[in-house]
């Protein structure tokens, strides 16, 4: 199984200093952040795309996955996410492939429609067409990667003679891609029709929205012939804040919490992580409510903590990295334990990526 | 034959004028659907016992407990009543709030009856100027009648209670002229197969 986090490079003022880090200080603290996943044995680590304040995040992720590839030796890098909707699916084709050939296979990617209305019309678009734009954009971008001189015709985009994308993916084994969704059942079901995996945003937002829509593209994936609807492949997000003493991690957080973006001035600390699943506690709070995910979604492959928001300055959030590498060497055996033989341990990964530390544990 | 109702009331105080109309209002329609054979569910939503989670809903973006329940009460019902305090020559901000935040086709082609209350008749024209509108937005089906119950009604006007009955028994007639709503659909149930998505 993997771990690791994904950030959305939000540039939000420390309510507890009244500090903002300048946009500089963003992006380097997003690379030290994930050099130190790494460090902590994370294997994953997905960037947000953005095209306006008040996120520093890269307008093209492939940008940063690129610098951090090139840091690190046995990290992942994904997107959480890339916009399909306003992307053109020729330059995600593109751009994606260069990159993984930099990574040497250690990269995939995560397509959402994006949840900023205005983004559609920066890049002329409609967001009446966000469904209609994410299945024509990623049926072409499917076959970028699989085929040479694509005729193509549609809708959204000028058409293609006998275009080729270059590069082409390394090894000729496309990036493996993750469709995420909070409630587009159409999403789950282009997952399922692909056989590609599904990624629960998973935060914010209550356990029940998740577990509809993982459960409909298990069944759908099964549907589509790709396996049995346990052997789907789901990714999951996850919220923590942790302290070795949970009362400690309680009051060190709310701050925050009380003025976090998406959720500030709303419910109190204590309703939303009754109410979604965040947790802020001890180390050993946070595995037990981490392992509770599968009694709804399933036994998955890949678990990512947003660990990074709401204005948590760069040594509070190395230091959480720290309780998460230890927290992550209590769920890899604990999750493995209770896996079903024939249920996957990992998402798909390139041919030239060693495999993943859990089986090393098992072993 | 099985219907089910459900009673919106915005009133903030206990006891509520409005909430006395909404009960009387739901009550009318449910008679004249017993009187007809059919049997009746009657839900009382109040809202100020979902305040705080409306304006968590608008915060976070998703209903919690109470609200949600509320919601999909709503969503299933076959015929609504709704019934607001005038406040400020509109209805309440609590009231314009819930339906903010409910999805925008849970009531489409659902019966509805209207009704407000005021300090003085003179707000009477809110159910034509602002809750038909609001309603119409929602492609809510709205009966003729709606109820405006001024305080001075309810010891001088003895056609109150006609009126009420009136707009009760049109309630009744718009929800049985349509098919029972049943339990929804499952999550993803009625989805087109991805092929028919993939040609548009």
């Amino acid at each position: 199984m993997q771990f690791g986090i994904f950030t959305v490079g939000d540039v939000t003022q420390d309510p507890t200093t009244g500090r903002t880090p300048s946009e500089h200080e963003r992006i380097k603290s997003t690379v030290a952040i994930a050099e130190k996943a790494e460090e902590v044995g994370l294997d994953v680590v997905a960037f947000g795309e953005h095209h306006n304040p008040p996120f520093a995040a890269p307008a093209n992720p492939p940008v940063l996955m690129a610098n951090v590839a090139a840091r690190t030796s046995t990290l992942s890098l994904s997107t959480a996410t890339t916009l399909i909707t306003t992307n053109d699916p020729v330059r995600l084709a593109e751009d994606y492939a260069y990159t993984q050939h930099l990574a040497d296979g250690r990269l995939d990617l995560m397509l959402g429609r994006g949840n900023t209305g205005p983004v559609y019309p920066w890049f002329g678009r409609d967001i009446r067409d966000g469904i209609e734009l994410a299945i024509e954009n990623y049926a072409l971008l499917h076959r970028l990667w699989r085929e040479e001189n694509v005729d193509w015709q549609g809708k959204h985009r000028t058409p293609l003679q006998g275009f080729t994308s270059t590069p082409r993916p390394l090894d000729g084994v496309p990036p493996f891609v993750w469709h995420g969704s909070i409630r587009s059942p159409e999403i789950a079901e282009q997952a399922a029709y692909y056989g590609d995996g599904f990624f629960a945003n998973h935060i914010f937002w209550p356990a029940s929205h998740t577990e509809q829509m993982v459960g409909l593209y298990r069944r759908r994936f099964e549907h589509y012939g790709h396996g049995r609807a346990d052997q789907a492949i789901v990714g999951l997000g996850g919220q923590v804040y942790m302290a070795r003493n949970s009362q400690d991690a309680v009051r060190e957080f709310r701050p925050y919490f009380d003025k976090a973006p998406v959720y500030g001035y709303g419910p109190s600390l204590e309703e939303f992580t009754s109410q979604t699943p965040l947790t802020v506690g001890s180390p050993a709070q946070v595995v037990e409510r981490t392992l509770s995910f599968r009694e709804y979604v399933g036994d998955y492959q890949r678990q990512l903590f947003l660990i990074d928001h709401a204005g948590l300055p760069l040594d509070t959030v190395l230091h959480q990295l720290d309780l998460l590498g230890e927290v992550v060497a209590e769920l890899r055996p604990a999750f493995e334990a209770v896996r079903p033989e024939h249920v996957p341990s990992d998402p798909p990964v390139h041919p030239r990526v060693a495999p993943a530390p859990a089986e090393e544990v098992l072993a | 034959m099985s219907r089910r109702l459900v009673v919106v009331s915005g009133g903030l105080s206990d006891p509520s004028s409005t909430r006395l109309l909404a009960d009387r209002l739901g009550e009318a329609a449910a008679d004249t659907l017993r009187s007809r054979g059919v049997e009746v569910d009657v839900r009382t939503v109040e809202l100020r016992a979902v305040a705080h989670e409306i304006t968590n809903a608008m915060l976070t973006g998703f209903a919690a407990d109470e609200l949600a329940d509320a919601q999909a009460a709503l969503a299933a019902a076959d015929g609504v009543v709704a019934v607001t305090p005038v406040f400020s020559a509109s209805y309440s901000g609590l009231f314009k709030s819930f339906f903010d935040v409910l999805d925008r086709d849970a009531l489409s082609r659902t019966p509805v009856l209207l009704g407000a209350t005021a300090g003085t008749g003179r707000h009477s024209l809110v159910l034509d100027h602002a809750l038909r509108p609001l309603f119409g937005y929602l492609r809510a089906s709205v009966v003729p009648t709606a109820v405006f119950a001024a305080s001075d009604d309810w010891g001088n006007d003895a056609d109150l209670g006609p009126r009420i009955e009136r707009a009760g028994a049109e309630l009744a007639d718009a929800v049985l002229a349509r098919p029972e709503k049943g339990d929804p659909v499952a999550f993803g149930d009625d989805l087109p197969d991805f092929e028919t998505l993939l040609r548009g």
